[in-house]
């Protein structure tokens, strides 16, 4: 036990020796949370517009006005023609255009049907589908008030049944999407600093040339594995009680469950990530090869873990394969404890899930390092 | 005498290839003994086992009374070691590093600081004590890296190409330091390129193709061979 | 410049007697590109929902059989009270539940309205909104179907169309985004990690004693990863038209020559990187912790720029990777020429010239 202590020591020397490293474990990390939470939001609002008006009427204009009393539109923008229009949609001046044609009012009048045109840039095809929902509520309440203005109201009284739908948004009433973003930030940079540290340390023993000397030392293997890795543990948790910290007193996130079970699950999470880290080490020969091969695993882990896009939208086999991805386990128990308040039985499965998983990684590492050094 | 080293039939192969092929030696307690051979004869791989970071494929050897094949923890309890590529941490201090490498032998914080003081005081590092590692002269630091291999009094120390790139004076220093430590008793194993540093060893062995070719003081292996210096012995050998 | 060649020519033989690098450098690229490509959209397909039916009648069973016939849900349990809609979500598995009270068929019957609730676990707003959109058409549908009830017709009607991506690929969206990230960390990490490794190893005191400039020296190892990353974005930009059917609408030749200016960027920003730190593993934890959030967050790689609150918004102009996810969409999806993106070229060269010179002073104070 006092070898492994004194691995420890050094190891800590060490890593608060190199001046450098201190701001990048602690304060990069965290000021990307407070920062890069607010950024990650879907939510679509202040939308640019432009339009084009053939008709120049009193309904046309009243159409716009409804669009410029919308909040999700900034004020629209008007174009002369819709080549010109077309070509703000091109230099991304606006996101969206809707063409008004001649005689507009008059076809509304005679119950023509008049056809207004639609526009919208949709690279970004979930933003674009939203847009558009937005303008064909604009444009139905629009025909609402035309009803109500020209029809008999006696007529409208007509009774039909319908259904009507309510909807609540449980555990996050204002859709607000910090709520989401700061538990899974906070989980993202904690896999990282310490899948990142983990995966070079060993490796940079061998590059030095001071891995040769511990293995002629009665040092033995699983000494050394626990008391490189021990010191990223500790700073993995350390992280994350800053982390909750800045999410309570910045953000409020809302804490439900018990922080003892989030608290619990980090220390096993970390195992997993640290045998991870551990296992790259030893297939690798320079600190530049491990770097690449954690980068890799870390891209594909931070993607796919459901907190940007969904995993219900993956395809069947990118599901399945989410099974690997400690990052997606993570994230879901962080919003299952602390969003939902979700106790050990709930999450029973996944924490059995990382024990195994954690387990097997930390077994093929140190099978591989014996069978390695 | 006592017998420190003792190689029976010693033995390593790579799939067809014998990298070491069934070496015989004996080391005396105190002794300092030079292991010599052009690059690929297996010295490291001898080496290597001699050490217990690798296991005979056939054969053995008892290095400090223990079997490298099946007691390599202990041996290396008992044997201290410097390899060519200096193996210090460069971002630890003295200090730190005496305690680190003093630590993991076993030896408590009261030894540690005697020691730490008895270095500084022997190698005249007065004015490095509040230095990192890698802000030391080369010389100094390989001086430095063979008194931290000796911290735990190990029987056997090896030393592997110990002088690589540094001058004369300080290699000259450096094997003071080595006929020190081998008065106290501690047996000296030591690989080296440099003929004239091979001359300061008791004995010294030739290696070639795997195979010890030559085993005998200096003096005796010239006149074996006829030869004014050992350089001459050993083109005679390798060619 | 003879010199300079042969020193180019060393880089080169580091880099490609390496093999496992080597193949990491181009084989992981590939792998992220397919993987990204197929699997991550915004689409959403098989949430997993439960039911409360306190009715159990004939429109309500209805409406559940019109949910389960749908490819977005999938009907994982039938609840039989309030009380364990909180359960359900706490295990996690169930995103949404749709309840319909007592008299639901009944309240339709008569000229009434019948309540229909969805209740949504929003800790995911993006998933709770769509599920919540896609309940209600199914409703909606389920009415005017199945009650005969035509909506009062629009009198003004509306016919939309999608530019560039008339189908709403996800891919699209992501392809650009993946190939930035690709381009900019890689460039990035392999630079400044190439350069402190000479600085930890010792060789480049070696290399500055020598007669070559400093400058040239630096120019000479980020030549050969020029190439390298050069030869990845070709690799991408084949996958994204072969495999994922993206169309190049604009010039080849000009999404060429913006890619090697993203590349040059990028790498003098490694090359910044390495003037900051003394060893590999700095430079590494800098390009890694520092390079990539930002560059995935503040790019509009995934999440709308102009969503964004407004600090976050100026924060990102000065993120490479914002300006060169502009230029490629315009390129590729919009086919606009050059007159188009003049301004993000222009941002993108001078930021170049800044990181460059930047470093270049460091050096100097340094070697000083």
């Amino acid at each position: 036990m006092k070898t492994v202590y004194i691995i420890i020591r050094k190891e800590f020397k060490q890593i608060f020796r190199n001046k450098a490293m201190i701001p990048i474990i602690f304060v990069l990390p965290l000021l990307q949370l407070v920062i890069l939470s607010n950024a990650a939001t879907y939510e679509v609002k202040d939308i640019q517009i432009g339009y084009v008006d053939y008709d120049h009427s009193i309904s046309s204009r009243k159409l716009i006005e409804n669009i410029k009393g919308s909040s999700y539109f900034e004020n629209p923008i008007y174009y002369e023609s819709a080549a010109q229009a077309e070509e703000a949609i091109l230099k991304d001046k606006i996101e969206l255009v809707i063409e008004i044609p001649q005689d507009f009012e008059k076809n509304i009048i005679q119950a023509n049907y008049p056809k207004v045109a639609v526009r919208v840039n949709a690279i970004d095809g979930a933003s674009a589908g939203v847009q558009n929902v937005y303008i064909q509520q604009i444009i139905s309440n629009f025909n609402k008030h035309i009803r109500l203005e020209s029809y008999n109201p006696a007529q409208q009284s007509l009774n039909y049944s319908s259904i009507e739908s309510v909807t609540s948004f449980w555990y996050n009433q204002n859709l607000n999407y910090k709520t989401l973003m700061v538990p899974g930030i906070l989980v993202l940079i904690i896999t990282m600093l310490t899948l990142f540290l983990s995966s070079m340390n060993i490796v940079r023993e061998k590059e030095i040339g001071t891995l040769e000397q511990i293995n002629v030392t009665p040092i033995k293997k699983w000494q050394f594995i626990v008391g490189k890795l021990f010191p990223f543990w500790v700073i993995g948790l350390m992280l994350l009680s800053i982390g909750l910290l800045i999410a309570k007193l910045i953000f409020n996130t809302p804490m439900l469950g018990s922080n003892m079970l989030i608290y619990a699950y980090t220390s096993l999470y970390l195992l997993l990530i640290l045998g991870m880290g551990l296992l790259i080490s030893n297939f690798t020969d320079t600190q530049q090869q491990a770097m690449f091969i954690a980068w890799f695993f870390v891209v594909i882990f931070i993607l796919m873990s459901g907190l940007f896009t969904p995993i219900e939208s993956m395809p069947i086999w990118a599901q399945n394969f989410t099974q690997l991805n400690p990052v997606a386990y993570f994230v879901e128990m962080m919003r299952m404890i602390m969003l939902k308040g979700s106790t050990f039985q709930d999450t029973g499965v996944i924490f059995m899930k990382t024990f195994i998983y954690a387990l097997v990684m930390n077994f093929l590492a140190v099978w591989s390092y014996q069978k390695k050094n | 005498m006592e017998t420190t080293i003792k190689a029976t039939n010693l033995t390593k192969s790579f799939g067809d290839f014998t990298a070491v092929d069934k070496l015989n030696f004996e080391v005396e307690k105190g002794e300092i003994f030079g292991f010599l051979g052009a690059n690929g004869a297996g010295k490291t791989t001898a080496m290597k086992m001699l050490i217990g970071i690798s296991k005979p494929t056939a054969g053995d050897a008892m290095v400090a009374n223990y079997k490298v094949s099946t007691q390599a923890d202990l041996v290396k309890k008992n044997i201290g070691y410097m390899s060519q590529k200096f193996a210090l941490y460069d971002d630890l201090n003295i200090k730190e590093n005496i305690q680190f490498f003093g630590g993991i032998y076993g030896l408590n914080a009261k030894t540690l600081q005697q020691k730490y003081q008895q270095v500084v005081e022997n190698l005249g590092l007065e004015n490095y004590v509040k230095q990192l590692v890698k802000n030391l002269p080369l010389g100094l630091k390989q001086k430095l890296a063979f008194s931290v291999a000796l911290l735990h009094q190990p029987k056997v120390v090896f030393l592997d190409e110990p002088t690589g790139g540094v001058d004369p004076i300080t290699r000259r220093q450096f094997w003071e330091l080595i006929y020190e430590a081998a008065d106290r008793g501690t047996t000296i194993f030591v690989t080296t390129h440099y003929m004239d540093e091979a001359e300061y060893c008791d004995r010294i062995s030739m290696m070639v193709d795997g195979k010890i070719k030559a085993l005998d003081t200096p003096k005796a292996l010239k006149k074996e061979f006829g030869a004014e210096t050992l350089n001459e012995v050993f083109l005679n050998l390798a060619r | 410049m003879k010199k300079f060649i042969g020193f180019v020519k060393k880089e080169f033989y580091h880099i490609f007697r390496d093999k496992r690098s080597l193949f990491i450098l181009f084989g992981m690229p590939v792998a992220q590109i397919l993987l990204f490509g197929f699997a991550i959209s915004n689409e959403i397909n098989n949430v997993d929902i439960a039911i409360l039916d306190k009715a159990d009648d004939k429109n309500s069973k209805e409406i559940i059989v019109n949910l389960k016939a749908s490819k977005y849900f999938n009907v994982l349990d039938y609840l039989q009270s309030e009380k364990e809609i909180e359960t359900a979500f706490q295990k996690g598995k169930v995103k949404a539940v749709v309840t319909f009270d007592q008299d639901f068929a009944r309240n339709l019957q008569r000229p009434k309205t019948s309540k229909l609730q969805i209740i949504t676990d929003a800790t995911n707003p993006n998933v709770a909104n769509t599920i919540t959109n896609y309940i209600n058409s199914i409703v909606v549908k389920y009415q005017m179907v199945n009650l005969q009830q035509d909506p009062p017709p629009q009198l003004v009607q509306s016919e939309s169309r999608m530019f560039f991506n008339p189908a709403l690929e996800s891919v699209y969206m992501f392809v650009p985004g993946v190939m930035t990230v690709i381009l900019m960390l890689v460039s990035a990490m392999m630079t400044s990690i190439s350069i402190t490794r000479e600085k930890e190893v010792g060789t480049m005191e070696i290399l500055l004693v020598s007669p070559l400039k400093p400058s040239t020296v630096i120019a000479g190892k980020v030549v050969p990863y020029i190439f390298l990353s050069l030869i990845n974005a070709i690799v991408i930009v084949l996958l994204s038209v072969f495999v994922f059917q993206m169309p190049i609408m604009g010039s080849l030749f000009w999404l060429s020559i913006e890619s090697l200016l993203f590349i040059v960027t990028s790498l003098s920003l490694g090359i910044l990187i390495s003037t900051l730190s003394s060893t590999q593993q700095t430079a590494m934890m800098i390009s890694l912790m520092g390079l990539m959030l930002p560059t995935i967050l503040l790019s509009g790689f995934i999440f709308p720029i102009e969503s964004m609150p407004y600090p976050l918004q100026l924060i990102s102009h000065i993120i490479p990777a914002k300006w060169f996810i502009i230029i490629i969409k315009s390129i590729m999806l919009k086919g606009v020429g050059f007159s188009f993106f003049w301004k993000e070229t222009l941002i993108l060269v001078v930021m170049t010239i800044f990181l460059l010179g930047l470093s270049i002073k460091k050096y100097k104070i340094r070697l000083a």
